[in-house]
């Protein structure tokens, strides 16, 4: 989850109030944000992702100073009218990158902090909000330096070139792609293009090209920098909106003033930032209900406003930058953290409900019983696991179900069967005590095209008794104590098997189904797993062996 | 006790071995005069050392050893020698001396060095170089070296008893590869104390008490008017090993009996699930950074799930795109069926929870529904993280529910759980809405501690699965955590490690 760092000083002067530590932390915390830490000046708080209006000083103060009453309700926010500044979308984008939602913000007087201010924005924004530039990217513009009307468009990549910020030497659209670091960070969001994006100035200078970096000439704003031109270009432009709403606010409480801007997308004119509210009907019986409480209208819209919503009739008005209010249930979250959840009484209602063991979670308990008494101990592997181990090692080759994306080699397919997994334990227990006499029961994944997943997955038992005395005898022996326990009758025949000794391996038989498989270990197998101690086991199908008792 | 008393109670090994230590000192000694096996003599050792009659010594002793050469060797003799053997009647060239002694060519280098340095050998460069012995060499070939001596020495030979010859001829040779080694080893020794010394004064014979009480002595009634004899039933006996449990699974036991007390009925199902059911089922947008590649596992093969029936694909479409009927304004992007078809490790079992919901008939409501189970992420592994974990996960869906009974169900829940007081913070899940973060009060560290999410299904994940909208409070903390206090284990990797030592010794879970 992003998090953000806060200028203790700057904060508070923002919030416009001092708290002490304690309190800092405790309202940090109940306003539904995660603090990380603070040392000295720095606070780090963590933003819960619904929250992007918050991952930067001015929005999260702007949160916070409603939430603890000193400048609640809708704040206001106006965005300068002209005709001026223009933004011209050409049809080139329409592959690559459609939309883009722009404005200008002046009289910024940028100093340090502000800068680094404004690059936490922009960074966050982009990793959250953004999904790391796939869904949008911004770029923010030193206006000085900028010569209105600006193009949007499209150009293949080897015919321009610009000096990307922090480059040494101009370079085309693939240049920068194999070359510069943020090219090659950036690179395959645009792969598949012919057409690489641009943002052009009316003298022909190259602004940006978006998603990836901004020109050093026209693309970088420095403590000389008091006025900036601000895009975001993406696929939707709802989201687009929100994203410019969120900045040119923070920007305003920076102290700048918002400018509006006409894109010209063909005929069709927009115009943004539109910072119009959204109203939403209060509905105070829902709200009451779902939170278990009883409030009057009015003491709800006073919750609502320390939130930071505007309150006109019976309407909440939604400020331009919340993105994650769809439903009334938002509104109903909203008023319950401004209530504090600390002050919830805590209820249980006497509803009659009769609880109850799955039945074949209480046979796989009566099985693990029953191994307990005849004195094996436990194991708990992992599903996953290595395709060497569970194929070559046992001397297999079965079809497994395989990760897309496994962590390693050695956790990259679901297991068919659980003696793989034994195996495994007893070779990294050959200096433990023997004899070592282990089950374990636990789910196995084979394919299997009639089900809805294409993975049919089972429960099953393995058991293993290693020691030097153990034989086919040992193995059949607890096989048939358990089965005796279970009062399940059986049969048993000689089948083959690659994992165990040829003549020493038997198909048990229930019902006419085959539910188990009880044998010798080979000893080729045995020297894969470097176990030098012989080994014989049995595995049963209790999701099968289920059904038919 | 009185020395009476004392070999009274003396066991037939003791018998054995006390009266050789008025001979013998050296445990391999006593071994090979005994008769017993060495770990019957080790055990008799023991037992009368905790009868003080006797102390055990163990001394740490740097010996010599023979290396692989150096075994070769003691067979064949020293390489020097037998070069100057090959040598002896007619100038050589290497190869033909290699042939004859069967000497590699690593072995004739330091023939040649070593000869060259007592001048036992002349070189001479003629179509190859060929080797011819001197007279300093012909006598060498009298007499043995020093290192050849050593040689025939039994190994092993403690170092520090070499004479000053000998540790001149074990450092030449160290020199050389693998002909001696030197290791430490463990030499065991008895003394005997005072009171062993008056207990060996005594007669101690091996038949005039009954040792183990047979059944054969029962038929016969042979043990009629004779003695047992006495055991020290103070005595440490070996441990033998029981079956048990995982002590996971007994955590798991005992948490599934909270549910039920608590009215909750189990739910279960695969940890293979469509991407349908672990996310779009729950409202988790289609671009949330939890179904990327690098936080959840994608099946490769199948990669693909069939979806459920129609209806039901559709009102999730319909929700995701523009709220369906459920009153929200939807996430506004184009839904993505593909999308969903794919095979995912659950990510947490809310899976289960929206399959259940899902089945179930209004008429049964309320209801309430737990389940306990793997779930997996795609995280590395480390001391706090794995990429297999337990999570259990419950439901109450009723038509009358509200914040106020989550916040009651769960602080009763974590009370069963063995944490008396419990505090609740807003936080953020696609599917929840009133969401919250449970942090409970740790009694022994003092302080607060995190242990999973809650708070009520949003609209959007209900309606669409049951047809109506209904509060369903659910709560799904990690269990593992839990876990880790309770057996005071710091790794969580521990967990799963499954070594029987550890296994074997881990104490019962009592909650």
């Amino acid at each position: 989850m992003p998090t953000i760092n806060l200028n203790k000083n700057v904060f508070e002067k923002l919030v416009g109030k001092k708290l002490t530590l304690d309190k800092l932390k405790d309202r940090i915390s109940m306003l539904g944000t995660d603090l990380e830490s603070i040392e000295g000046n720095e606070i780090i708080v963590e933003v819960f992702p619904n929250r992007p209006d918050m991952l930067s000083e001015q929005g999260f103060a702007r949160a916070f100073s409603s939430f603890i009453g000193v400048e609640k309700g809708l704040r206001n926010y106006t965005v300068k009218k002209n005709n001026k500044y223009v933004v011209k979308i050409e049809d080139a984008v329409k592959k690559v990158r459609p939309y883009t939602a722009c404005a200008i913000v002046k009289g910024l007087k940028l100093d340090d902090e502000k800068i680094n201010g404004i690059i936490q924005i922009q960074e966050k924004l982009h990793v959250s909000f953004g999904r790391n530039r796939k869904k949008l990217a911004i770029g923010i513009y030193p206006l000085e330096e900028i010569k209105l009307p600006i193009t949007y468009t499209a150009k293949k990549p080897k015919s321009f070139k610009f000096l990307p910020l922090e480059g040494k030497k101009e370079m085309d659209g693939l240049q920068i792609l194999s070359q510069h670091p943020t090219g090659r960070e950036y690179g395959h969001l645009l792969e598949n293009s012919s057409m690489f994006p641009l943002f052009i100035d009316s003298d022909g200078a190259i602004l940006s090209m978006p998603p990836i970096i901004n020109s050093e000439k026209t693309g970088k704003i420095s403590g000389k920098t008091k006025d900036v031109f601000i895009e975001c270009s993406g696929f939707e432009l709802k989201e687009l909106n929100q994203c410019l709403n969120i900045i040119v606010t923070a920007l305003a409480d920076m102290g700048g003033d918002i400018h509006e801007m006409e894109l010209q997308y063909g005929k069709k004119k927009i115009i943004t930032p539109d910072l119009s509210v959204v109203e939403k009907e209060l509905d105070v019986d829902y709200i009451n209900k779902i939170l278990g409480l009883n409030l009057k209208e009015k003491k709800m819209g006073e919750l609502l406003e320390k939130m930071g919503y505007g309150i006109k009739a019976k309407k909440v008005l939604i400020p331009a930058y919340r993105t994650d209010i769809l439903h009334q249930i938002d509104l109903a979250e909203d008023v319950a953290i401004a209530y504090g959840y600390e002050n919830f009484k805590a209820e249980i209602p006497n509803v009659a409900t009769i609880g109850g063991e799955d039945n074949f979670e209480v046979f796989k308990s009566r099985v693990a019983d029953i191994l307990v008494g005849l004195g094996l101990i436990e194991t708990m592997s992992y599903h996953l696991i290595n395709e060497d181990v569970h194929n070559k090692k046992m001397c297999c080759d079965m079809d497994l179900v395989k990760l897309e994306n496994p962590l390693t080699n050695d956790y990259s397919v679901l297991r068919a069967w659980i003696v793989p997994s034994l195996m495994q334990v007893l070779s990294e227990n050959t200096n433990r005590e023997y004899p070592q006499n282990i089950f374990e029961i636990g789910s196995v994944f084979k394919l299997d095209g009639k089900k809805e997943t294409g993975v049919r997955e089972s429960i099953r038992v393995g058991v293993v008794l290693c020691g030097s005395n153990v034989d086919f005898t040992s193995t059949k022996q607890v096989f048939d104590a358990l089965m005796r326990a279970l009062n399940v009758e059986y049969n048993m025949r000689e089948t083959k098997h690659d994992s165990f000794i040829a003549g020493r391996v038997a198909r048990v038989g229930v019902d006419g189904k085959n539910i188990a498989y009880v044998g010798e270990i080979k000893p080729e197998v045995l020297g894969e797993f470097e176990v030098n101690v012989p080994v014989v086991g049995f595995e049963i199908n209790l999701s099968e062996l289920f059904k038919l008792i | 006790m009185d020395i009476k008393s004392l070999v009274a109670k003396l066991s037939p090994l003791e018998r054995k071995v006390l009266p050789l230590l008025s001979k013998f000192n050296s445990f391999d000694d006593l071994v090979d005069n005994s008769g017993l096996k060495e770990i019957e003599v080790m055990r008799a050792l023991q037992w009368l050392e905790n009868k003080k009659i006797l102390v055990l010594k163990e001394e740490l002793e740097e010996v010599v050893l023979l290396g692989k050469n150096g075994k070769d060797y003691v067979k064949k003799g020293l390489p020097e020698k037998r070069f100057l053997c090959a040598i002896k009647g007619d100038k050589l060239n290497l190869g033909e001396i290699g042939a004859k002694e069967e000497l590699s060519k690593e072995e004739l280098n330091i023939c040649i060095g070593v000869l060259k340095g007592k001048a036992a050998i002349n070189l001479s460069k003629d179509n190859g170089l060929i080797v011819s012995i001197t007279d300093n060499g012909k006598k060498l070939l009298e007499k043995e070296s020093l290192e050849e001596l050593f040689l025939k020495k039994s190994f092993p030979i403690v170092l520090k008893e070499l004479k000053d010859e000998e540790k001149f001829a074990f450092d030449n040779l160290s020199k050389r590869k693998d002909i001696v080694i030197s290791d430490v080893v463990k030499t065991r020794s008895v003394e005997v104390t005072k009171l062993g010394k008056e207990a060996l004064k005594k007669k101690i014979s091996v038949g005039d008490v009954l040792d183990k009480l047979t059944p054969s002595m029962l038929k016969t009634g042979k043990w009629k008017g004779k003695k047992f004899r006495a055991y020290d039933v103070e005595i440490n006996v070996p441990k033998i090993n029981r079956g048990k449990r995982h002590f996971v699974n007994q955590a798991v036991k005992s948490a599934r009996k909270i549910w039920m007390d608590m009215g909750f009925q189990e739910m279960t199902g695969d940890m293979v699930q469509s991407s349908f059911w672990n996310f779009d089922a729950l409202f988790t947008a289609q671009d949330h950074p939890v179904r990327d590649l690098h936080d959840t596992f994608f099946i490769g093969n199948p990669a693909n799930a069939k979806l459920p029936d129609l209806g039901l694909v559709e009102k999730i479409k319909k929700t995701h795109e523009t709220g369906w009927t459920t009153g929200s304004d939807g996430w506004g992007y184009k839904w993505v069926e593909e999308d969903s078809k794919k095979n995912v490790l659950r990510t947490h079992t809310t899976c289960l929870s929206a399959q259940t919901i899902a089945k179930l008939k209004k008429e049964d409501m309320p209801a309430k529904f737990f389940a306990l189970g793997k779930c997996f992420r795609n995280e590395t592994l480390d001391w706090s993280h794995l990429f297999e974990f337990n999570q259990t996960e419950g439901i109450v869906i009723d038509p009358n529910a509200n914040f106020s009974h989550l916040i009651g169900y769960l602080k009763e829940f974590f009370k069963k759980m063995g944490y008396e007081k419990a505090r609740f913070r807003p936080a953020y899940f696609p599917y929840t809405e009133p969401s919250l973060e449970i942090d409970v009060f740790h009694p022994v560290r003092k302080e607060w501690v995190e242990l999973g999410g809650a708070g009520i299904f949003r609209p959007e994940v209900v309606k669409p699965l049951l047809g109506i909208d209904v509060p369903v409070l659910a709560w799904g903390p990690g269990f593992d955590r839990i876990i880790l206090e309770f057996f005071k284990i710091n790794d969580i990797r521990e967990l799963y490690k499954n070594d029987l030592k550890q296994l074997r010794g881990m104490k019962e879970w009592m909650k």
